[in-house]
């Protein structure tokens, strides 16, 4: 047997050099499953049974009934809130509203991070992060205090409940009374949140995460003479592919290393971002208004704050465009300013936003159907969709830093002259 | 949702079908021309997808 010097690919190599030198390969040469003459499916006996069996395996599963405790599910005040809510909602089956309850722990924002929820027991299973409040003075406390909206939480006198329906805090009395107001809105005060919530705390983990891994990388480069070693090399092309090919040719030569950091640090925090919430731990970052505005608003902030007149000029007086037109394009140009960074947030928001809550109806409705063929075959489904948000995950991300790029580029343009005079 | 949410949403996803499927076109047609450019086409067209992208979203949320 000369394994001695072969270089195994992967495991089924092994089994099948192994297998070759016992007749048995013989058996399996005329299993390379061929359709008619001639016409082979594969030629790799076993890589085309694993597969087979990886895609067929949906269906050797059984859907559950609605009373299962594996459903990642309600909480047990959603139960006692729907009952006292029954006149003012319209009731839903059970099954609906558990898969809506589900689709709320995975695209909204907690004060704990549950992972899941055993609902016959009530209990859940995680960890309760920290509630920072301000209201006229510091408040403190662990969110286990607020029990998933059933307890009032005390804390120097103040009474704060979590409302179950938007998941913000609200300052009430002793008896934890809050009022409604005409849409259903509650009406009592709402104290400053500087919580340490599920999404500030994947944000520091991300954070935490990239400065790790990429200072691993700068040292490594040191210390092997300018070639990177080790698991922080799959960042490298990256990084050259966003200087290379994002970075110079939107902004130019001169100027475009004093953007690098800002590009590189928004192009590796969205994607990182996008990917954690890709995980069953319900984690929905860049699904939020407020983190992509927030990058967006730095975007605008950098873009204007680093202009040049020419860029300025571009808005307000534009060259090669008769006189008149520019005092009809100023205000639209002056529109447009504000409206990049917008489109940018609304983008990166609504693509994310949206795909997960398409991915987890999806998922929810693998429990409606109660046939085998319906449940595999939105489970393949669901597959199919998780691959295509890795891809958006990646796009995503490149679009907003190409964009952002591009906005820099126009911010530090050069003067050119104009093809024609009007 | 009322009727005219839902035919306005079907009005934005075509609209969005439209303009995506267009730019999908034109740079087949220019791949077909020109194989050796197809890695600008391709870079080209996402770019442009994605912003269209970007409008339909946003009419679809607001």
């Amino acid at each position: 047997m000369k394994i001695l010097k072969y270089q195994y690919k992967n495991t089924i190599e092994v089994i099948e050099i192994l297998i070759k030198n016992v007749p048995l390969h013989q058996i399996l040469e005329t299993l390379k499953f061929k359709l008619k003459k001639d016409m082979v499916i594969s030629r790799k006996p076993l890589h085309f049974i694993a597969a087979a069996l990886l895609a067929f395996m949906p269906l050797i599963s059984s859907a559950n009934t609605v009373n299962d405790s594996t459903t990642v599910a309600i909480e047990a005040t959603h139960e006692s809130a729907e009952a006292g809510h029954a006149e003012a909602h319209a009731e839903p089956t059970d099954l609906k509203s558990k898969i809506k309850a589900f689709i709320n722990h995975h695209v909204l924002d907690a004060h704990d991070f549950t992972f899941f929820s055993d609902e016959e027991e009530g209990k859940h299973y995680g960890f309760s992060l920290p509630v920072i409040l301000w209201d006229n003075g510091l408040h403190v406390f662990s969110s286990a205090k607020l029990q998933h909206g059933e307890a009032v939480a005390e804390s120097d006198g103040n009474y704060y409940k979590l409302n179950h329906h938007d998941a913000k805090i609200y300052k009430t009395d002793a008896t934890g009374t809050i009022t409604e107001g005409k849409n259903g809105f509650p009406e009592n005060v709402r104290p400053i949140d500087f919580s340490i919530t599920k999404s500030v705390l994947t944000i520091f983990v991300a954070a935490i995460l990239m400065f790790f891994l990429f200072t691993g990388l700068a040292k490594s480069y040191a210390k092997n003479g300018g070639i990177a070693k080790g698991a922080g090399r799959i960042f490298e092309p990256l990084v050259i592919y966003i200087r290379d090919e994002i970075a110079i040719p939107n902004i130019g030569e001169k100027h475009y290393k004093r953007y690098m950091s800002y590009l590189l640090t928004l192009f590796f925090f969205i994607l990182f971002l996008n990917l954690f919430g890709l995980t069953p731990l319900g984690i929905n970052v860049t699904g939020n208004f407020t983190i992509t505005f927030s990058l967006a608003i730095i975007t605008f902030l950098i873009t204007n704050l680093t202009a040049n007149k020419y860029y300025w000029g571009h808005i307000f007086w534009m060259p090669g465009v008769p006189k008149l037109m520019r005092l009809i394009l100023a205000p639209i140009e002056l529109l447009g300013v504000f409206i990049k960074p917008f489109s940018l947030m609304i983008r990166l928001y609504a693509n994310i936003f949206a795909g997960h809550i398409v991915l987890m109806s999806i998922i929810g409705l693998m429990f409606i159907f109660k046939s085998w063929l319906g449940s595999s075959l939105s489970f393949g489904l669901s597959f199919l969709l998780s691959i295509l948000e890795i891809l958006v995950a990646f796009l995503q991300a490149y679009i907003f830093t190409m964009l952002s790029a591009l906005y820099f580029g126009s911010a530090v343009q050069e003067h050119h002259h104009e093809e024609s005079h009007v | 949702m009322q009727i005219p949410e839902i035919v306005g949403s079907g009005l934005i996803v075509i609209g969005a079908g439209l303009g995506i499927g267009k730019i999908g076109g034109s740079a087949m047609d220019a791949i077909a021309r020109q194989p050796e450019a197809s890695g600008k086409i391709q870079t080209a067209m996402l770019i442009a997808a994605a912003l269209i992208e970007g409008i339909g979203f946003a009419a679809l949320f607001a």
